[in-house]
């Protein structure tokens, strides 16, 4: 499961009906059908609401029902060829709408009748609102590849790895030792860089890719960089889009750190909280008002975009000025390991032992409660 | 035959960087002689070097905190024996096509021995550095307005600027601590710094974070006129009848500001 996107978008299949945005969609589709029926039904334009409220009282039960249900057969219903999903939803519906029905029909005098409308009406609604997400999905296909040529896009400025190789020439004639792993972390990074970045990757992952990243940037710039770890706590297994973070730390380096000679910190913390995963990111920002900061919005926007591409409306990110601060909080749904693609377990393991799961998933989700909670206002850097 | 060493002084961010090329230059010895005269961090510890160990080749990187490498060459024009720059950088697209145009010479890091060699060996031939082509390099504003004051460079910290004010020939820059006298058109330093200065008076540009408020002022003969009132000097300017629109200006920002 990669979200809301299927990964082969040639193959019809279910939208996911676990997705926030998705059940938003059913639940708007519904209703407004609903209010188009009163428009039609009601005599006079002030009676509108009151039949569309009747309306409404009608359908809820049954729509909630239905959503409910789907939401808890979902997984087995993904596995079902196309045809047969749909055919297994419109069962599911008409039993729904008789186990609804019949009870209001023999407390109220409504008449038989009645039923079979009902069952008509959303069996016409859930054929529509299926093919409203099929065309959706095929309308969304280019935009996955397109997330993919972003991902491309979000790689290293040329000037890190220019500046790296500079930086690893320095250090081949005294310190053999030390160039030679800053040429691992160079492969390595460059590896995931240059891989299909279209599939998920579990979040531990992207934080070792992070790792290497920021190692030889301190290779660079040396004491002027401190970085602050803080994901004792976070869900290694999480799936979360490649190259999220990445490039935020690249920015933060690049605008935080690089226009100071003075000391800055960079810190990540990243923890789970009510089945989310929470990633603050921090930099030291001084507003100079120079050219060096063309380009952050870019780097921000992309990974919004993709963020919204994998996750629709249950992933977001919002950044701040502070005085002397920038931050950006990147907030997406746990979707744990079980739904890793094939692709991602063909690849080799990077992970550092300690990091993957060491924490129950309880315990993680105490942590860091507080400062989910602070409100993070949507500000965009004049 | 000894030769004179080509005193030669290394600018660069980053340390590693610093010790590369001072290896690259070391290799390049056996070829012709050069001295290290020093490295510096920034353009700033790179003038201030100079004043004491004055180089005839100056190898600058050109992202750098404080004072980039393009404002440390534009510094080095007033310098009493100006040196050669040479700009040393990673990757810089729209910076790299603008030096082409402009023939200021470059070398892309990592730096190949041969190609600092024959760059260090063009230098003799090679003019310091130039006003016109510096100018047309695509740089942000400067940090330091520079003067010279018996023969040595002084840095003006453009934060510490509370006005500039055209007199005659020169320019004089007021801070809170003296005035300063500079030889450049206050209409290219009102471009370089946009919104940093409003222009109050056809002479005069005053930084806006200095202005305190301002003050209608009577004169003898019964003419009104605003005043600016400025932190950090006990003066006040007159703001002429064309450019009285900054105080009705000035006033709503700042009562936006309290509201905001």
């Amino acid at each position: 499961m990669q979200g809301i996107i299927r990964q082969k978008p040639e193959l019809p299949a279910l939208p996911d009906l676990r997705n926030l945005g998705t059940i938003l969609r059913i639940l708007l589709a519904v209703n407004g059908a609903a209010l188009v029926v009163a428009l039609a039904r009601a005599p006079r334009l002030a009676q509108v609401i009151g039949e569309w409220v009747s309306l409404t009282g009608f359908v809820e039960p049954h729509l909630l029902a239905d959503l409910a249900v789907l939401w808890l057969l979902y997984p087995p219903l993904a596995k079902l060829p196309y045809g047969l999903a749909t055919l297994s939803i419109a069962g599911i519906t008409v039993a729904i709408a008789a186990a609804v029905h019949v009870p209001v029909i023999y407390a109220s005098s409504l008449d038989a009748e009645s039923l079979l409308r009902q069952v008509l009406f959303a069996l016409a609604a859930q054929y529509l609102l299926l093919a409203y997400f099929r065309l959706r999905a095929r309308a969304l296909s280019p935009a996955i590849t397109e997330a993919r040529l972003q991902a491309l896009q979000a790689r290293i400025r040329p000037h890190f790895l220019f500046n790296s190789i500079n930086a690893v020439l320095s250090l081949v004639r005294r310190e053999p030792q030390r160039a030679e792993t800053a040429l691992e972390d160079m492969a390595e990074l460059f590896r995931v860089l240059m891989r299909d970045n279209r599939d998920l990757t579990p979040l531990a992952d992207e934080v070792e890719l992070c790792r290497q990243y920021l190692d030889l940037e301190k290779l660079r710039l040396g004491d002027r960089l401190d970085v602050d770890w803080n994901v004792k706590s976070m869900p290694g297994d999480a799936m979360v889009p490649p190259l999220m973070l990445q490039p935020l730390l690249e920015n933060a380096v690049y605008h935080g750190i690089e226009p100071s000679s003075e000391r800055g910190t960079v810190s990540i913390n990243i923890f789970m909280s009510r089945d989310e995963v929470h990633v603050l990111l921090k930099n030291p920002y001084r507003a100079t008002g120079g050219s060096h900061h063309s380009g952050n919005k870019m780097a921000l926007a992309n990974v919004r975009e993709r963020l919204a591409l994998h996750f629709d409306a249950e992933a977001s990110l919002d950044s701040r000025v502070n005085r002397d601060s920038y931050e950006v909080h990147i907030r997406v749904p746990y979707r744990g390991a079980k739904a890793r693609s094939s692709e991602a377990e063909r690849r080799e393991p990077v992970l550092k032992p300690v990091e993957r799961g060491s924490v129950p998933r309880n315990e993680r989700s105490r942590v860091g409660l507080t400062v989910a909670a602070l409100p993070y206002p949507e500000v965009s850097r004049g | 035959m000894a030769e004179m060493p080509l005193r030669v002084l290394i600018v660069d961010d980053e340390a590693p960087a610093r010790r590369r090329l001072r290896e690259l230059l070391d290799d390049c010895t056996a070829a012709l002689p050069i001295a290290v005269v020093g490295e510096a961090q920034n353009g700033r510890e790179a003038l201030d070097l100079l004043q004491s160990a004055p180089a005839e080749l100056v190898l600058t990187d050109i992202h750098m905190p404080d004072m980039d490498g393009i404002e440390l060459a534009r510094h080095l024009l007033k310098v009493p024996h100006p040196p050669v720059v040479i700009f040393t950088t990673a990757f810089h697209e729209h910076a790299l096509a603008a030096f082409e145009v402009n023939a200021v010479d470059y070398l892309v890091k990592p730096v190949r021995v041969q190609r600092l060699l024959a760059a260090l060996q063009k230098v003799p031939r090679l003019r310091p550095v130039m006003a016109d082509r510096i100018s047309h390099l695509p740089a942000s504003a400067r940090r330091f307005l520079s003067v010279t004051e018996r023969s040595r460079v002084v840095l003006v910290p453009v934060d510490d600027i509370v006005y500039l004010k055209a007199e005659l020939k020169y320019i004089t820059i007021r801070t809170p601590q003296r005035e300063y006298l500079l030889e450049e058109s206050l209409t290219r330093l009102e471009q370089e710094f946009g919104t940093r200065f409003v222009r109050v008076h056809r002479n005069c540009l005053v930084a806006r974070d200095y202005i305190r408020g301002f003050e209608r002022r009577v004169n003898d003969d019964g003419d009104a006129h605003w005043e600016v009132l400025l932190d950090g000097v006990n003066e006040s300017l007159p703001v002429s009848r064309r450019q009285q629109f900054v105080v009705r200006e000035i006033g709503r920002e700042a009562l936006n500001n309290q509201a905001a």
